[in-house]
């Protein structure tokens, strides 16, 4: 981080950042129905994403929770539109399904890191509550765990919830689509814009080093709070999106393998770079959904050896080494001598 | 008296499932995700030999040593590079264990036969104990006394300690600190096995066992802090005390869960654990100590 003016240079991650852009406003123009419908799904997955490469990239908060606040999400959505069976009270449920993921990550941040707990332990402490919670969600099949006529539903979670409503006009297929791109867009331009402010650099500055930060008179704790509660409202997004997508929430939303799974993606994409975590999770549930539907018991093995390679021969990622190499071949091509923007080195 | 028998039961299955973690966490800083399917590999490779007419403290032993250099291995392969960087090494292993789990899968389809719990069973009241059980827990006891013996009254322990406290002057004054680092985690690894081995004939074993012992240990290990053997004994009596209770008063699952909220609650509390709890008690007995001379 050498500048610090504001500056919006020609490099290739700027580029394919407008490029993503206009490529996700047109595409519905361009696929069938069901295809577009899909996509909303990945995008669920993308905010996911965003939230990890936002409390980790940006932040250094190592975090398994993120799967968790997206359940929390999810489930209560499920449970309040249910509840209140009104399709144009579902923005309600939305909000609401925010605000609880939100608010619960605001307790659990609190109670770690104002009690000094930080690196892996955050990471062990928010994978153990992940997997307490969704043992919790697996074993309410009973008929006592209902609130109100909504059964939690065990393993098979809650199912049959409604779609977004505006008022009494649906939110479906296309629509969807764009609610979900909008938000997804919304969230990404915003993460981009805070690595300029000065808000964005004190966030830097703990990833860095925690300890200069503070004898700089940051208060670490507090920011860190700050960005955990953000980074859980922006899962819990994903997490209502998703219900609202499914129709339904189940505990493996939420179980060890979910909760893994979204950080090592944006690990191996690069996660200090919110374009590469956004660009891996999407093309990685494309290729998912294609392996998925021919079945291979090989996915598995194959995605823990790409992370094996990815962590020894490219530690910032796939997609942001991508970007620094062209840079990079174009910079030498054109034979400037420019300083390298955008992604900043660490 | 049934309050015992769990107690010991928890107590056992926390010391043994979380040893290995905590010593290579102790040691090397590094957070081994892949801990699980290590206890996996034990359990397999015992209940290989088991079934196929191996006794069974031998294939015990033997799976426990399988592991350990399968653990050499890794290390040398892809933790070495990694020892600076344990955010890094937490998804490294998340790698592995993911390969693990879903190999042996592969390999060997999605359970195998197993052994039944051998010694059979006595009962006293209405009550009915397992004497395996009960020799699980001599058996923690045991490994504790070893591992303390290790590292307090060897050679390689001084060094393994000297190493942990501060590796440049170690290395400075002679010390192979990677060798360390590697043999720390050989035998962290070797210790999983051992665990994966005695709990072999008490489950059934499928890829996916090591999942059982993932959150139980890690508990462990985040309440005990950093020191591998004050650390993790009074965090797996305390938890085990914690979890017997609620167990027998409120069922298994309150018992999981009150575990964790436990340590979530003590970490709070205290935040090193009770490593950091035992070192700050013993700097004020000095203190004291010294104001009075």
């Amino acid at each position: 981080m050498r500048k610090t003016k504001m500056q919006f240079s020609l490099g290739s991650e700027n580029i394919i950042t407008v490029l993503l852009l206009v490529a996700g406003a047109i595409l519905p123009f361009f696929l069938s129905t069901y295809r577009v419908s899909i996509f909303s799904y990945f995008f669920t997955s993308a905010i996911l994403g965003l939230s990890i490469s936002f409390i980790w990239g940006y932040t250094g908060i190592f975090s398994f929770g993120q799967a968790a606040f997206f359940g929390i999400g999810g489930y209560t959505y499920g449970i309040l539109s249910k509840l209140f069976d009104n399709n144009a009270l579902t923005p309600v449920a939305l909000v609401a399904g925010v605000a609880l993921a939100a608010a619960v990550a605001a307790i659990l941040a609190w109670f770690m890191f104002y009690g000094g707990i930080n690196d892996v332990f955050v990471g062990l402490i928010t994978m153990c509550f992940t997997i307490a919670l969704s043992t919790f969600l697996g074993q309410t099949a009973g008929s006592e765990w209902k609130i109100g006529d909504v059964s939690l539903g065990g393993f098979n979670g809650i199912t049959k919830i409604p779609t977004l409503y505006f008022g009494s006009y649906k939110c479906d297929k296309v629509t969807f689509y764009y609610v979900t791109f909008l938000i997804l867009a919304a969230i990404y331009i915003a993460l981009l814009l805070l690595k300029k402010t000065k808000a964005g650099y004190s966030l830097l500055a703990i990833r860095e080093n925690r300890t200069r930060s503070e004898l700089f008179g940051y208060n670490v704790p507090k920011i860190q709070v700050i960005v955990f509660t953000i980074g859980g409202a922006i899962a819990g997004i994903a997490g209502v999106l998703y219900a609202a997508w499914g129709n339904y929430i189940t505990p493996s939303n939420l179980d060890l393998s979910a909760s893994t799974l979204v950080v090592v993606l944006v690990a191996a994409g690069g996660r200090k770079n919110p374009t590469a975590a956004l660009i891996f999770t999407i093309a990685y549930s494309i290729i998912a959904n294609t392996l998925s539907s021919s079945g291979s018991q090989y996915a598995l093995v194959i995605l823990g050896l790409i992370l094996i390679l990815v962590i020894l021969f490219v530690p910032n990622g796939i997609i942001t080494a991508a970007f620094d190499g062209i840079d990079s071949a174009w910079r030498k091509f054109t034979g400037k001598k420019t300083e390298s923007e955008g992604g900043e080195t660490a | 008296m049934s309050y015992l028998y769990q107690f010991c039961n928890n107590f056992s299955f926390l010391i043994l499932s979380a040893i290995g973690l905590s010593i290579i966490f102790g040691m090397m800083g590094i957070i081994n995700l892949a801990h699980g399917e290590f206890i996996m590999l034990g359990a397999y490779i015992t209940t290989f030999l088991a079934t196929a007419g191996v006794p069974l403290p031998v294939a015990i032993l033997i799976g426990a040593l399988g592991t350990g250099v399968f653990g050499f291995l890794i290390d040398r392969l892809i933790i070495s590079h990694l020892y600076n960087r344990p955010l890094d090494s937490v998804v490294a292993t998340w790698g592995i264990s993911l390969i693990m789990c879903q190999g042996m899968r592969i390999l060997f389809g999605s359970s195998i036969p197993g052994t039944s719990t051998p010694l059979g069973s006595f009962s006293i009241g209405d009550g009915k104990y397992s004497v395996y059980r009960i020799l699980l827990a001599v058996i923690a006891l045991l490994v504790v006394v070893a591992v303390y013996f290790i590292f307090m009254h060897t050679k390689i322990g001084l060094h393994a300690r000297a190493t942990m406290q501060n590796s440049s002057i170690a290395s400075s004054m002679g010390v192979n600190s990677n060798k360390m680092y590697a043999l720390t985690f050989a035998f962290g690894s070797a210790l999983a096995g051992f665990c994966g081995g005695l709990y072999a004939p008490t489950m059934s074993i499928t890829p996916d066992i090591g999942s059982n012992f993932m959150m139980e240990s890690f508990v462990t290990v985040i309440v005990g802090g950093t020191n591998p053997l004050v650390g993790t004994v009074l965090s797996g009596g305390v938890l085990g005390l914690v979890r017997s209770f609620l167990e027998m008063n409120m069922g298994t699952f309150a018992g999981r869960v009150g575990l964790l909220v436990v340590a979530i609650l003590f970490i709070r509390l205290v935040p090193k654990g009770f490593s950091g709890l035992v070192d700050n008690i013993r700097k004020k007995m000095e203190v004291k100590k010294h104001a009075k001379n």
